[in-house]
């Protein structure tokens, strides 16, 4: 499938997805609450069959809190990206993808300490490798840290 | 059987026992912990602890610009520090649409080949170590040495190179690199066979890593399991064959996939990558091309806005850097898809059901490098 049959895809699940394209990658943003459910039908689906995840990243892009999905199919050899985001900082909550894709447990343990995103259903959701009492994400941009953060110039 | 996927708070039943294994463990190959539940000597389930050596290099590179990011990423995985450093001059090369020198391409690939060679040896040398055959260390170590000295020569540094610049390599290669180069492969390609004899057809060793820790393709792929291990189980993930970069398309070269996916399949192809890694630099190494050893560069690099992905192929598995760029000169996000860390995530599920020394033999068909997961 190239990346015309994949955005009509992904269109026809969701109609509101938005959509950009690099020269790498097609990728499709969606609401949070929609992104299970596009997950599993593109992992499902045998014309899109996106088994392999393999990469998710958590960012803090203008204010939003948004995680990054980096789909192949390893059959089908196409990839696409699904990013999906939320505006609220004090209690960020998404669906985790562990039933779908079970390496994705670590990365959202990762993006959970650094980001303080919380994914529902996610089995073992802990600090992963900041300490248990740690306060603050420190990925985010707005974290700051006094004593261990010094700022030059 | 539906698996228990509850946070592992404190024994369930009588027989059950918690254990660490690890920070200190010598098997873990540094500072990861395992905590193990128990019940004899069966591993029920165990949950890694990570972070003792959490760096927070994603942190750190928000504030660096582009050339001071490549000295961070040898930190990661340091015995593929080349790969990761090429990974992100590619990145940047890319964004910037640098058209880098041949001469450039092909001296890259034979450092990277040298490099997976060095760490397969140091591999190779601490598996027969963890199950107990000593003579391994001494054997691989000796043989790692001679690369090491190679890149001394060349690059200055032995483990944390640092070679690769945006555009080029940070210097021209010492005159003496391609003869030694060439003696290293030649001394190398009596010397394996060596290794086979030792170790691979060892009636103990088999016994201890045949059939254990078996993990199936659609296992490796869902976990994300990749490079060697995942090859072992029959998934075919080497990013050199899917995505070509450098002097990879140059060259000829077979992706060597297992069969059986257990311990022994994880190492037969490792062993079997050592010969492949040779046959490339032996390609490559009369034929590097003349010309100057890096592009005209300027001296700030600005990444143009957007959002960039890059993948290499490292010692152990696929490494993907993913850079949000806002047109500054340090990146607004950059993120590091660590092999190793998706290859622990597997880890809890194969080894369910095995013995506490069999998760050693586990650990050690995984190679894992610690620095690499904690970033």
């Amino acid at each position: 499938m190239d990346n015309t049959n994949i955005k009509e895809f992904v269109a026809r699940h969701i109609p509101e997805a938005t959509f950009e394209e690099n020269k790498q990658f097609l990728s499709a943003t969606v609401e949070p609450s929609k992104l299970h459910g596009l997950l599993k039908a593109l992992k499902e689906n045998p014309e899109t069959l996106f088994d392999y995840l393999f990469c998710i990243t958590g960012a803090d892009v203008q204010g939003k809190l948004m995680v990054i999905y980096h789909l192949e199919s390893t059959t089908l050899k196409h990839q696409v990206v699904v990013k999906t985001g939320t505006p609220d900082r004090e209690n960020p909550v998404f669906d985790s993808i562990t039933d779908l894709f079970s390496g994705a447990e670590l990365h959202e343990n990762e993006i959970f300490d650094l980001f303080g995103i919380i994914f529902k259903g996610h089995p073992n959701l802990r600090r992963m490798f900041m300490p248990d009492d740690w306060k603050g994400y420190p990925l985010r941009k707005d974290y700051t840290d006094e004593v261990n953060i010094v700022e030059l110039s | 059987m539906e698996e228990n996927t509850k946070p592992m708070t404190a024994p369930e039943t009588e027989e059950e026992y918690f254990i660490n294994m690890g920070p200190q463990h010598p098997s873990t190959h540094g500072v990861l912990r395992l905590l193990v539940s128990l019940q004899g000597e069966i591993v029920k389930r165990l949950d890694p602890h990570l972070g003792y050596i959490h760096r927070g290099i994603e942190k750190m590179c928000e504030k660096d610009t582009y050339i001071q990011i490549i000295h961070l990423t040898d930190r990661m995985d340091y015995l593929s520090a080349h790969m990761n450093n090429e990974a992100v001059c590619l990145l940047v090369e890319d964004a910037l649409e640098i058209e880098v020198p041949e001469r450039v391409k092909y001296i890259r690939t034979i450092m990277a080949e040298l490099q997976r060679l060095n760490s397969h040896q140091l591999w190779w040398a601490t598996m027969g170590m963890d199950l107990g055959a000593l003579t391994t260390f001494f054997y691989g170590l000796r043989d790692r040495e001679k690369i090491l000295d190679i890149f001394e020569e060349t690059c200055g540094g032995r483990l944390l190179l640092s070679y690769n610049t945006p555009g080029g390599v940070m210097y021209d290669i010492h005159p003496n690199f391609q003869k030694r180069v060439k003696e290293f492969i030649k001394y190398f390609k009596e010397r394996l066979p060596e290794y086979d004899q030792l170790l691979t057809g060892n009636v103990i060793f088999q016994e201890r890593t045949k059939g254990i820790g078996r993990l199936t393709r659609e296992e490796a792929v869902n976990y994300g399991v990749t490079g060697p291990s995942g090859r072992g189980s029959g998934f075919s993930c080497d990013i050199r064959k899917k995505f070509p970069y450098s002097a990879y398309p140059y060259v000829d070269f077979k992706e060597i996939l297992g069969v059986d996916g257990d311990a022994l399949s994880r190492y037969k192809v490792r062993m079997e990558e050592m010969w492949e890694s040779m046959h490339i630099i032996e390609q490559l190494i009369d034929n590097i091309p003349e010309g100057p050893y890096t592009a005209k560069m300027k001296a700030v690099l600005k990444l143009p806005a957007g959002e960039y992905f890059q993948r290499v192929e490292t010692a152990r598995g696929e490494l993907g850097v993913y850079v949000i760029s806002d047109g500054n000169k340090t990146p607004y996000r950059m993120k590091f898809r660590s092999p190793n860390m998706c290859n622990l995530s597997a880890l809890d599920h194969i080894s369910r059901g095995a013995k506490i020394a069999d998760l050693v033999a586990i650990g050690a068909s995984f190679d894992f490098v610690i620095p690499d997961i904690d970033r």
